[in-house]
């Protein structure tokens, strides 16, 4: 079956489909040649790839001029086309159709749900790397050696500021955490405005999504009754 | 061999056009979606997904209409146009159907659910804004459809109709049940709408009645 030139596939490997079909090429050693593309750098939005592929997504396989997307059909393909173990890709009807049935109910459940958290645990990385940025600004330009954000006494400036830096801690994050010159200017704040500062946070702390992580992370800080 | 469908779901009625038109030997049990059949302690027991279409052949289940199609076109004696046997023919086929789940079915559902079932499920007005995103979403399927799939082919793998065009016709009709003609600005989809009708006959409109009546009553009522 298999003849000529090796088959072709262009990959990066930052993406899951693309290394089901890489780790399918190299165990059953069907002669290839990976083109390496780059998502992150736009490769596949050049030129030279979208000729190939409209679709400018990864991967793709081209075998002696045959271009084939979607890893569900180039996984089939590779399987049908050259001599790799039956059990890949079984020949027995209701056997194939298993996988078929998977394959099928992977794009709306595995892929989707799995890919989103990838998604947006990078989002999160960057959401705090920036607000690291915000604290040590706090920190260097406005509270520096005062009390409070804008000179002796507290302000409404610290009310903004604060009730933002709580809300993370709806999710169980303490933001202030590595920050100790923000903890001791929040218990000033809280010190000033005394049992308002629980009162209009209880509905924060009731929708508190792992609370023993919480509890640890407050241990040494007076928060309140949670 | 059995089958549970219900022709309000387009993968249902992909499904029940093969079946007819191919003249495989089967058996049709309804389930009412709307009513909650698929919930059901029986339904359940036999498909633990909940969902449909379903096939039984013989003590085997089997879920999924990509695989249910495939492996009916595969296991009883139809045409061969209709799942090809050469291997990039065949590719070609599963590349649709791979590219299905995400793109035609995900975006004329989308505009189906928005038009009738979430309006009737919680008794609201259309979201008109997320309909916009809907429908502009699902232009640019249809012109992927067009500029990638049909370009100048007859049908979506090639020269001959393929459970690839079953699955994604099924969806494109679905918002006609709201009376929306989605195809209405494209030519092209409609022409190879036309030829997808005469391939498959009178299963079409049969597999279809039941969303023409709802489109009626609803017309019916403004």
């Amino acid at each position: 079956m298999a003849a000529g030139r090796p088959v072709q596939v262009y990959l990066d490997l930052l993406s899951q489909p693309c290394r089901a079909v890489y780790i399918l090429l190299t165990c059953t050693k069907i002669p290839h040649k990976v083109h390496a593309v780059a998502l992150r750098k736009g490769e596949h939005r050049t030129p030279e790839f979208t000729n190939m592929n409209l679709m400018q997504k990864v991967p793709v396989l081209v075998d002696s001029g045959f271009i084939l997307t979607e890893s569900d059909a180039i996984l089939k393909y590779l399987a049908t086309q050259y001599d790799v173990p039956e059990h890949w890709y079984p020949r027995q009807p209701q056997q194939r159709a298993r996988v078929d049935e998977y394959t099928a109910w992977h794009h709306t459940n595995t892929r989707a749900h799995a890919a989103k958290v990838f998604i947006l645990e990078v989002a999160l990385n960057n959401a705090l790397s920036n607000l690291k940025n915000t604290l040590d600004k706090l920190e260097t330009m406005f509270l520096r050696r005062q009390p409070f954000l804008c000179g002796d006494d507290i302000t409404v400036a610290d009310l903004l500021a604060i009730c933002e830096l709580m809300q993370p801690l709806g999710a169980g994050r303490d933001i202030l955490k590595d920050h100790p010159q923000l903890q001791r200017w929040r218990s000033r704040v809280q010190s000033a405005v005394g049992k308002s500062f629980d009162e209009a946070h209880a509905v924060l702390y009731l929708n508190i999504i792992h609370p023993p992580t919480l509890k640890n992370q407050l241990g040494s800080n007076p928060v309140g009754n949670l």
